[in-house]
C-alpha cells in the first residue's frame, strides 16, 4: 500500500486528466461556438419544395457559414413550405432582396440555404421574408425529367 | 407437471426478491450517503482503487480502439472518396457509444469484480459483523466511498477513453494514411456538438456508472460467506453489468438519439 501522500496526489492527477479529457472534446472536437437565442435574427423564406433541409441546417452567404435552419413548417393556406432562418447579429447588412436558394453540398452532402446577395440598400431585420427563393433540386425529379425527354427525343426520331 | 410449474415460479419469485432487495440496499446507500463527508480519505483511497489503477487499461484500450476504428473507417470511406469524413465518424461513434459502453464493460471487469470480490471477502471473513459490533455502519463506512468513487471515476474515465480514442485516430488517419489534418479538425468541429453528443456521451456515462457499481457492490454485499459464494458473486458481477450496460444503452440511446 502506498502512502497516502503519492494515493492524494495520483487521485489529484485522475481528476484534472479527467477534466482535461472533457476540455478537449468540448473545444478542439465539438463546436461550441453555435449561436445561442441572443445574438440571431430571424428571417423566413417560402419554398415550393424544400428538398432534405433540416432544422440546424447551416444557412450560407458566399460559402460562409451565418446562421442556422430555425424552425420548418408548411402553410396550408398557400401550399408553401417555411422555413424560419436564424442569421448571426453579427451579419447586419444583408440586402433584402438577396435570393435564397436551396442547394446541396456535394453530390450526396448535406442540403443548406445559400443567400445570394442583392442590389438593396436596404437590409434585412428580424421577422423579414425573402422574397426571392429558389426550391431545391430533387434529384429523383431530375432524373425523371431526363428520361421523359430522353423518350421523347427517341419516339420524336423514330418517326422521321 | 405441476413440480416444473413450481420450480418456475420459485425462480421467477426468487429473482423478484433479488431486484427488490437491490434496490432497498440502493436506497439505504444513497440515504446514507452524506456520511462521507465524514470519512473523506476513504473516498479518495477507493478513487485511487477504482478510478488510478483502471486509468491505463482504459487508456490503452481507447487509444487502439481508436487506431483500428480509423484503419476499418478509412477502407470504407475512400472507396466514396470521402476520406475527410474519417474524423467526424471516428469522434461520432467514441463519444455517442463506444466511449461509455466500452469502458462500462471494461470498468465493470477491472474495477466492478474487484469492489465485489472485496466486499465478498469483508464478510467471509467476517469483518463487516466485527465492524457492526464496534458500531461502525460497514454501509457508511465500507459501501458509500466505493459506490460514489465508481460514480465519479466512470463519466472521468469514459471521457478519457473518448479523448484518447480521438488521439489514436489522428495518429493513424493523419500520420499513417495521410488524411488532411486541419480537414480532420474542422469537419470533427463541425459536426460534433458539444450539448447533443459530447454531453449526452456524458449523461450515459454517468448512469452505466451508477448501473455498474450498484450491482457490483450490491452482489458484494449480499454474497454467501463462503470461497464459492464469492466467487458466483464476482462471476454474477461482471454478467449483471454487462446486462445492465447494454439494456440501458439501447433505451438512453433510443431517448436521445432516437428522433433522427
Amino acid at each position: 500500500m502506498r502512502t497516502s501522500r503519492t494515493v492524494e496526489i495520483l487521485v489529484g492527477m485522475f481528476l484534472v486528466l479527467g477534466m482535461a479529457a472533457f476540455i478537449m472534446l468540448a473545444l478542439k472536437v465539438s463546436n461550441i461556438t453555435t449561436f445561442t437565442e441572443n445574438d440571431v435574427f430571424q428571417v423566413t423564406a417560402r419554398f415550393e419544395n424544400i428538398g432534405g433541409l433540416k432544422v440546424r441546417s447551416p444557412v450560407r452567404m458566399g460559402g460562409v457559414r451565418i446562421g442556422r435552419i430555425g424552425e420548418i413548417s408548411y402553410d396550408d393556406q398557400n401550399l408553401e413550405a417555411v422555413v424560419t432562418m436564424e442569421i448571426n447579429q453579427k451579419y447586419q447588412k444583408i440586402p433584402n432582396d438577396s435570393e435564397a436558394s436551396i442547394y446541396t453540398a456535394g453530390l450526396l452532402g448535406e442540403q443548406y440555404i445559400s443567400l445570394e446577395p442583392g442590389g438593396s440598400s436596404e437590409f434585412f431585420i428580424q421577422g423579414d421574408e425573402v422574397e426571392e427563393t429558389q426550391s431545391a433540386l430533387v434529384l429523383e425529379r431530375m432524373v425523371g425529367r431526363f428520361l421523359i425527354n430522353a423518350s421523347d427525343q427517341t419516339n420524336s426520331s423514330s418517326d422521321n | 407437471m405441476l413440480d416444473s410449474l413450481q420450480r418456475l415460479g420459485q425462480a421467477g419469485l426468487d429473482r423478484f426478491q433479488r431486484l427488490g432487495q437491490s434496490v432497498l440496499f440502493l436506497i439505504t446507500v444513497v440515504a446514507r450517503m452524506m456520511a462521507i463527508v465524514r470519512y473523506p480519505s476513504l473516498l479518495i483511497q477507493e478513487l485511487y482503487s477504482v478510478g488510478v489503477l483502471s486509468l491505463a487499461l482504459i487508456s490503452i484500450s481507447g487509444l487502439t480502439v481508436g487506431m483500428v476504428l480509423a484503419l476499418q473507417m478509412y477502407t470504407t470511406l475512400v472507396n466514396f472518396g470521402a476520406e475527410q469524413m474519417l474524423g467526424p465518424v471516428v469522434a461520432l461513434s467514441l463519444v455517442r457509444e463506444l466511449g461509455p459502453v466500452l469502458t462500462a464493460l471494461l470498468f465493470s471487469g477491472r474495477a466492478g469484480s474487484a469492489l465485489t470480490a472485496e466486499i465478498g471477502l469483508m464478510k467471509t471473513t467476517d469483518q463487516l459483523s466485527v465492524m457492526e459490533m464496534m458500531a461502525v455502519d460497514p454501509i457508511r463506512r465500507v459501501v458509500v466511498p466505493r459506490f460514489l468513487a465508481g460514480i465519479i471515476s466512470m463519466p472521468l474515465l469514459a471521457t478519457i477513453f473518448s479523448a484518447a480514442g480521438i488521439m489514436g485516430s489522428y495518429l493513424v488517419g493523419v500520420g499513417m494514411l495521410g488524411v488532411d489534418d486541419g480537414a480532420f479538425w474542422s469537419l470533427m468541429r463541425d459536426k460534433v456538438s458539444l450539448s447533443e453528443d459530447v454531453l449526452n456521451g456524458l449523461y450515459k456515462s454517468i448512469l452505466f456508472g451508477v448501473a455498474a457499481v450498484w450491482i457490483a457492490v450490491y452482489e458484494g454485499y449480499q454474497a454467501v460467506p463462503t470461497t464459492e459464494g464469492v466467487s458466483r458473486a464476482t462471476t454474477r458481477t461482471v454478467v449483471h453489468s454487462a446486462f445492465a450496460v447494454l439494456g440501458l444503452d439501447f433505451v438512453l440511446t433510443a431517448i436521445m438519439f432516437g428522433d433522427y
